[in-house]
């Protein structure tokens, strides 16, 4: 089928404000976006940036935004967000992060956020077998995030960044509550500090956008509602 | 640029720099005195290329003693390790008994007896403690009822030595290797790693035997970095981005092997490259060995399980290279589900008899892509699948403790290192066994990093006497320059070099094609020489990376046909139609081949199999 590409560009070295270029391409409904990118990229318009690598929506690379939504390009097919023949479809780099070229935006303070939360299991105490022990209940608490791929959307997504960019951001909320809720884990004071400012859980205004805009089909929201729950009780009970 | 006059005014520019370094980095300083030229120099112990499961493993040892930097062409987090699914082997027996010894020698016969049996033996026994570590350090396993780390078979894995399937596989759901990633990734930021993100290694400072660093390029902004180190450990992973239908990820170009075969580093066996029976037909991507784990079948077009007639005992769990020869000979009986005969048909992988509930808990990655990419439902519907290439089981030739090897004679470079997909210990022979690419990561990355640690509090720092960064700098400037018109686009090159390896080096091989792939494979290097970068720009030019990641997979794409074509007789994943039968007597051995301008040197090496006396393989 026929489609319309409107994509958002911009070069730093050309001294060119953003701008949208146009490319008109003919594509299977079957065939994944980032293979329409790659193929404009490599015979239409080498300039054209993106990044990519595993292009099956697990390594995280080519989050962007696609007809105004957080998608990774890898992991939506033509037909998925263009209908019928002569589609306009829009492409935009994530929001809320400095675009260093085209679709290509700066990951630093992303994860400047995320090693402020100790992303890491913290425990002291020697394991009491050869492995920790842990319930199968007690692994499933906190399943769900773990298959978190750091891809940066739910940053775009959610709106609070529009007016408060020191938000820490539902991603790294989510990875907080994947460590605390881990029964092996004794770092929850630890990250405590981190996770409550005013920057931190309490800037989440229950937008839902992360949620559901994840492209792995994370419940943020309600990871963030619970860590928030925790730590108030926490300083109830102290 | 001469390294080795830089070193010389070295001492009194270090004294300055240090005031002003960053905290991770020794120094840096631009050097534009003598030669007009400026390079951003570094300086490390230790330099760790490739941030997957090896590099990072590498990085967390070395780093406990030495002044680590650890490269990556994409950003660490983004690494291919990250897509490994089913399971990391272990003979743990927290759900049935498994010794390590059983392990080995799986491995061995998997890898078709050219698999260094007690490097297999290090592999088997280390892996035990390495899968506690992971989970001490974080790892989400899955459980047993107990509470222990569960356990679930995988193909070519069996208890006393071939008797029947085995529960050893430790896994995530069906995201093992995601959380390997991200644990491994968790721990360097708690140890505070230095990364480079997104640097691309063009090439290794070497003095005669001795690796004093590497030439990168800063994607961001297109500057050439030199790093120097008295060790250098590469970890660059797998090559797959050389074959037409593949599970590898863009990245996956071989940079690492590439770049010391052009230095003159013999690369080990490769043309071993394993073709995992089950991709998703058409795309490649990976569906995990554990749905047939699980209990999943591989059924041709009439529904047979033809498994049956293949590997009576293990069945759809025998070693991917049987599995993968299988399905092509059904295809080409016309068994295949549209059933023309054709390279390009399929046949079904039938999960529908697993049920919902094993599905979700267990294989939901899975489960997601079939709904992602294919419309359906693997709890309703069978999933087409075709074999796909899926992994090097050969690469930069080490020993058990990563330090790459001159020759077969047991000669050793000083400073170099390698570990991971992109190294061959060898471990996986002519075949590697499903769940055994994270056991090698874990156990030689960490080996390989120990090693390294010790290495370099005895070593003197050697920048060298390489030209190689200037080198560097006018490789890629040709890379922009005009010339002969029309100048052969990249794309169209890559496009020819996938389908002559799909083609002619592919599963099944034989002398006429593999004669006809490495001619067309030459005329392709010979056109890549007129190749120019479109982008003219220096900020993530991504044309220039993908030309540069080109001449790598064209010089490794070289060497695997080469290797491949001299290797006359069928062993593990090389199978030739024209010597279908192993031959022990002249080729159990490994090759080394060393790339020469436009030829390619082969030589071969002697195989340690000290604990177990080759057999037939059957399964």
């Amino acid at each position: 089928m026929r489609i319309i590409l409107k994509i958002k560009r911009y070069n730093p070295e050309s001294g060119r404000k953003p701008y949208e270029q146009v490319y008109e391409t003919s594509a299977n409904p079957t065939d994944r976006l980032l293979n329409v990118l790659m193929d404009i990229k490599q015979k239409t318009d080498l300039s054209l940036s993106f990044r990519k690598s595993c292009a099956h929506g697990v390594c995280g690379s080519d989050a962007m935004r696609i007809n105004g939504k957080e998608r990774l390009a890898c992991k939506t097919l033509v037909q998925d967000v263009a209908e019928t023949d002569g589609a306009i479809i829009t492409i935009e780099p994530l929001r809320h992060f400095p675009v260093l070229r085209d679709l290509i935006v700066q990951q630093s303070s992303f994860f400047d956020k995320y090693r402020s939360v100790k992303p890491f299991l913290i425990n002291e105490e020697p394991p009491q077998e050869k492995e920790r022990i842990q319930s199968s209940e007690q692994r499933s608490m906190f399943d769900d995030p773990t298959s978190c791929i750091l891809c940066q959307a739910c940053f775009s997504a959610c709106p609070v960044f529009d007016e408060n960019v020191r938000f820490i951001g539902p991603a790294i909320i989510a990875q907080a509550f994947r460590f605390n809720e881990d029964s092996r884990d004794r770092g929850f004071d630890a990250r405590r500090k981190a996770l409550d400012t005013p920057d931190g859980i309490w800037a989440c205004e229950n937008h839902f956008e992360c949620t559901r805009n994840c492209p792995r089909g994370i419940k943020v929201t309600k990871w963030i509602n619970q860590t928030k729950k925790r730590i108030s009780e926490h300083k109830e009970n102290n | 640029m001469c390294l080795q006059k830089a070193s010389q005014m070295r001492s009194a520019t270090l004294h300055r720099f240090l005031q002003k370094s960053e905290p991770g980095i020794n120094f840096i300083y631009k050097l534009s005195i003598f030669y007009g030229e400026v390079f951003l120099i570094h300086e490390f112990d230790a330099l760790v290329i490739g941030a997957g499961g090896a590099g990072l493993f590498a990085a967390l040892e070395a780093g406990k003693n030495a002044k680590t930097a650890v490269f990556s062409k994409v950003h660490a987090i983004r690494s291919h390790t990250g897509a490994a699914q089913g399971g990391i082997g272990a003979a743990l027996g927290n759900v049935e008994e498994d010794k390590p010894e059983w392990h080995a020698f799986d491995t061995v016969k998997g890898g078709d007896y050219l698999v260094d049996q007690a490097a297999a033996m290090i592999l088997a026994e280390e892996a035990v403690q390495a899968v506690y570590d992971l989970e001490n350090r974080g790892l989400p396993f899955n459980r047993t009822p107990e509470g222990l780390i569960d356990q679930r078979r995988f193909g070519g894995h069996t208890r006393n030595f071939g008797e029947s399937a085995v529960r050893r596989a430790c896994y995530a759901a069906d995201r093992t290797g995601h959380m390997i990633l991200q644990t491994l990734y968790q721990q360097c930021t708690k140890h505070d790693v230095t990364f480079y993100d997104e640097f691309q290694v063009v090439d290794v400072l070497m003095d005669g035997t001795t690796c004093g660093g590497i030439v990168a390029v800063e994607l961001a902004t297109g500057d050439i970095h030199v790093f120097t180190a008295k060790a250098t450990l590469f970890a660059t992973g797998g090559f797959g981005r050389m074959f037409k239908i593949t599970s590898n990820a863009y990245a996956n170009t071989g940079d690492g092997p590439a770049v010391l075969a052009r230095r003159g580093v013999p690369l080990e066996d490769m043309e071993f490259f394993q073709f995992h029976p089950t991709g998703i037909q058409g795309m490649g991507i990976l569906i995990s060995e554990a749905v047939r784990g699980e209990g999943g079948i591989l059924r041709n077009k009439t529904g047979e399980r033809f498994m049956e007639r293949y590997a009576p005992t293990l069945l759809d769990l025998a070693p991917r290279d049987m599995v993968s020869r299988a399905v092509i000979s059904e295809i080409k009986q016309g068994n295949g589900i549209r059933g023309d005969k054709k390279i390009d048909d399929y046949v079904h992988l039938d999960a529908t008899g697993i049920g919902r509930e094993t599905l979700n808990n267990k294989l939901p990655e899975i489960s997601s892509f079939c709904r992602t990419y294919l419309g359906i439902d693997p709890v309703d519907d069978k999933i087409p699948v075709q074999p796909t290439a899926h992994y090097a089981m050969g690469g930069i030739p080490t020993d058990v403790n990563g330090r790459v090897r001159r020759d077969g004679h047991g000669n050793f470079y000083n400073g170099l290192y390698a570990a991971g997909e992109c190294a061959c210990v060898s471990v996986h022979g002519a075949n590697r066994l499903g769940t055994n690419s994270l056991v090698d990561l874990v156990v030689f990355g960490r080996r390989a990093g120990i090693h390294l640690a010790d290495f370099i509090k005895h070593a003197d720092r050697n920048n060298g006497k390489s030209d190689a960064a200037e080198e560097a700098k006018n490789k890629i400037a040709g890379l922009f320059k005009n010339k002969k018109q029309p100048s052969p686009r990249g794309v169209d090159l890559t496009d020819k070099m996938q389908r002559i390896m799909m083609e002619d080096i592919g599963v099944y091989r034989n002398g006429p094609d593999m004669e006809r792939a490495v001619d067309a494979l030459r005329e392709l290097r010979k056109a890549y020489a007129n190749v120019r970068v479109g982008d003219t720009n220096k900020a993530f030019n991504t044309d220039l990376l993908e030309i540069l990641e080109l001449e790598n997979l064209l010089d490794l794409a070289l060497i695997t046909a080469e290797s491949a074509k001299n290797r006359k007789e069928s062993r593990g994943a090389h199978s030739r139609e024209d010597y279908p039968d192993r031959n022990d007597a002249q080729w159990l051995k490994h090759t080394l081949a060393c790339l020469e301008n436009d030829s390619v040197h082969l030589s071969y090496m002697d195989v340690d199999t000290s604990l177990w006396e080759p057999k037939a393989r059957k399964y």
